[in-house]
């Protein structure tokens, strides 16, 4: 229920301009218009599809899926009501938070489409490319400008590359999707190895702050981690480097075969050597034009906008003893920040049996409130399908778990195995070949006991119904490929993959396991990690020592006997 | 059938478009990239305007310094989801420097003309039923932009700026 007493509170966040409300609204009629030219017939369905993609609209098994840009993961509580109202009157009354820090909705009507972007417009939303061969909402690390690792808040670089990326005239007819993510600190929360391109905020030797470059990484049936392009840009080239990178791409992929034609494939093909090569080409070229010069004061105009919220001082810096529950959910979901008195608190959208990253209009609801009275107005959607209220004061956290737990949403389970990722599946997307729901179900629900979680300690698992691992299976600890075998759903473990600043690419074991065999073999791999480990190992660094051997062996015993 | 539309009205295509097989005839002719290179000279001696049709995967940058030749360079779009000719356009108005036609041609859409027109081109070979007033319209369906490009429009940053 909406409690009226709670007053909306506004982040510092970016806020719209005349030129951007203008811009979102012009695009919003330019949409309604083709939406009008398909109903009549004047569009095919082959020509409306890259129009609508690029505008968030898939079509699925049962109907239209419309994906929603939340940029950088930063939502503010009017925006989240805006969901859940949109939710309510146009969906079935839920939504889905992905692994592009997005929000979409799977049952909604065509005819809808446009007075839904107008609710966005009025809350600055959009769904500009947040699907099609062209570049992607852009993603960030979700503790920023609250974590004390971060050299800066990468969320101002990100809004600059939003603004430069949004109907690029010459990026939005790519080969394929382009995805890009900032981030600013040695720990990457951003999975930025496993983008397209990703830039990191640096600092060179001289203490000068810049940009590390990397392009080419991908999931997909051909996995890769990116190169590094360039280990430092300076701040007023970026935009230019960006765009040469992207040049080169367009310029240069295959347009032969749809699974040849990530920038991942053309790096990979041609080496990491040329491609610098021929971006420092391009990158030259454009910083001798200087148009896309990024001039100090406009960074320092959209870092305004972020500012850090005004930190109360004297406030007590501990944890409040709220009993053993809460305990346990501080000790995962509860993280440093960098003001004292302060933390930042990770809801996982993942109590054992629910479906990950959904949330109902009611329970958004409920955690707008909470983002009012609890984090300045603000909340983060992370790439790990969770939300995130960025500034709490530790104080509050005792009645933060409190109202979560009437939630259903305080799973104590942060970065644990019941912390899963899972791609939609077959429950839903037209492109799957297995269900992924249920066995992130089955999984978590066989690891619900809380000690033995975290006995284990930290391991993600993420499952993809397909190859195209929205659930970047290839980027799990423990990662799930569903497949397809003459009609029948099969299950392969994919282990030692990493989506963190230790990026790897997980290893296939073997054939798959049937679905009623999977969580089993979960199982039996943990069991061998927990028998094997060495003090201070986490699950990762076992498989890293040990190889896959004694996993394959144990998880093949049972179902070969 | 087709039709030619430049700056922004009907206009006569004085380009005769002629098969890699076929004799050239009299006058302006638009030839594909192969035929150039295998009639080089001939064509050079004409004295005739030129132009040249260049497939989605021909980069501009192979015409080398007989780009200066040409009055007309044809990008084709394929498929209108083959977006490789934003970039060649682009490249010919910068790096190339060309300051001639560069005309759309192939299967793009109405959706794509305001993009085509940002990056460079200036004409576009389109359907019978592409009337004037959709063409004036695909261009101001957006008022403002983010990025510069070719047609050197104002950005919103710099509308910001007050300059």
């Amino acid at each position: 229920m909406l409690n009226t007493l709670i007053k909306p509170v506004a982040p510092n966040m970016y806020r719209y301009d005349e030129f951007d409300a203008q811009f979102v609204t012009e695009r919003v009629n330019q949409f309604a218009g083709q939406v009008a030219r398909r109903l009549s017939g004047e569009l095919t369905e082959d020509q409306f599809k890259p129009l609508r993609l690029m505008n968030g609209l898939y079509l699925q098994l049962h109907a239209y899926m419309l994906r929603i840009a939340v940029p950088y993961g930063t939502l503010s509580s009017k925006q989240m009501r805006k969901l859940a109202h949109i939710a309510r009157t146009y969906d079935k009354n839920f939504g889905h938070f992905t692994t592009r820090t997005n929000l979409q909705f799977n049952w909604i009507k065509l005819v809808d489409v446009p007075k839904i972007l107008r609710e966005l417009a009025d809350v600055e939303m959009h769904c500009i490319q947040t699907s099609g061969n062209c570049v992607r909402n852009v993603t960030a690390d979700q503790f920023a400008g609250a974590t004390d690792e971060e050299i800066e808040d990468p969320r101002p670089l990100a809004e600059i590359i939003r603004q430069w990326s949004s109907l690029h005239p010459e990026f939005v007819f790519l080969a394929r999707k382009f995805k890009i993510a900032v981030g600013a600190t040695e720990k990457d929360r951003a999975a930025l190895q496993w983008h397209d391109m990703a830039v990191q905020i640096v600092k060179n030797a001289q203490g000068r702050v810049g940009y590390k470059v990397m392009a080419g990484g991908g999931m997909g049936r051909t996995p890769y981690v990116a190169h590094v392009m360039s280990e430092f840009v300076e701040r007023e080239d970026i935009l230019a480097y960006l765009e040469a990178v992207l040049r080169v791409y367009n310029q240069d992929s295959r347009r032969d075969n749809i699974h040849k034609q990530r920038i991942k494939i053309l790096i990979n093909t041609i080496g990491p050597e040329e491609m610098r090569r021929r971006v420092a080409r391009e990158f030259e070229e454009l910083k001798r034009m200087g148009t896309l010069q990024l001039p100090q004061d406009e960074l320092d105009r959209i870092t305004a906008y972020f500012a850090p919220p005004k930190f109360e001082t004297g406030l007590p810096d501990t944890i409040p003893d709220a009993g053993p529950d809460f305990a346990n959910w501080a000790a995962t979901n509860v993280h440093k920040h960098k003001a004292p008195g302060y933390a930042i608190a990770t809801i996982t959208l993942k109590t054992p049996g629910q479906v990950p990253g959904d949330a109902t209009s009611e329970q958004m609801d409920v955690i707008a409130d909470l983002m009012d009275q609890f984090s300045v107005g603000e909340v983060r959607v992370t790439h790990e399908q969770n939300l995130v209220l960025p500034h709490v004061r530790k104080q509050d956290l005792p009645a933060i778990y409190a109202k979560l737990k009437e939630l259903d949403f305080a799973a104590p389970n942060a970065g644990l195995i019941t912390d899963i990722i899972a791609c939609p599946g077959l429950d839903y997307c037209d492109l799957a070949n297995a269900r992924s729901i249920p066995i992130a179900q089955s999984i978590a629900k066989k690891f619900e006991n809380l000690d033995r979680q975290h006995e284990i300690g930290e391991l993600k698992i993420k499952i993809s119904g397909c190859i195209n691992a929205c659930g970047h299976h290839h980027a799990g600890h423990i990662g799930i490929l569903g497949v397809d075998k003459k009609g029948v759903e099969f299950y392969q473990l994919i282990l030692g993959g990493s989506g963190a600043e230790d990026a790897s690419i997980g290893e296939i074991m073997g054939p798959g396991f049937g679905e009623h065999e999977i969580a089993d073999a979960v199982e039996r791999v943990v069991n061998v990690y927990l028998k094997t480990r060495k003090p201070g190992e986490r699950f990762l660094d076992t498989y890293r020592r040990l190889g896959m051997a004694p996993f394959k062996d144990a998880a093949y015993e049972k179902v070969a006997a | 059938m087709t039709k030619l539309i430049k700056s922004g009205a009907y206009a006569q295509d004085t380009f005769v478009p002629v098969a890699d097989d076929a004799a050239l005839p009299e006058g302006a002719v638009l030839v594909s990239l192969a035929r150039f290179q295998k009639d080089r000279e001939a064509l050079l001696a004409r004295n005739t305007p030129i132009g040249v049709k260049l497939q989605s995967s021909e980069n501009p940058e192979t015409l080398g310094a007989d780009i200066n030749h040409f009055s007309l360079i044809a990008l084709e779009f394929p498929k209108f989801r083959d977006g490789r000719a934003f970039s060649w356009a682009r490249m010919l108005r910068t790096r190339l420097g060309f300051t001639g036609e560069i005309r759309a041609v192939g299967d793009f859409l109405y959706d794509q003309v305001n993009y085509q027109h940002r990056v460079g081109f200036d004409a576009w070979e389109v359907p019978d039923n592409f009337t004037i007033e959709m063409f004036n319209h695909a261009l101001t369906e957006m008022t403002n932009v983010y990025q510069p490009s070719s047609d050197g429009k104002k950005t919103i940053r710099e509308l910001r700026a007050g300059k």
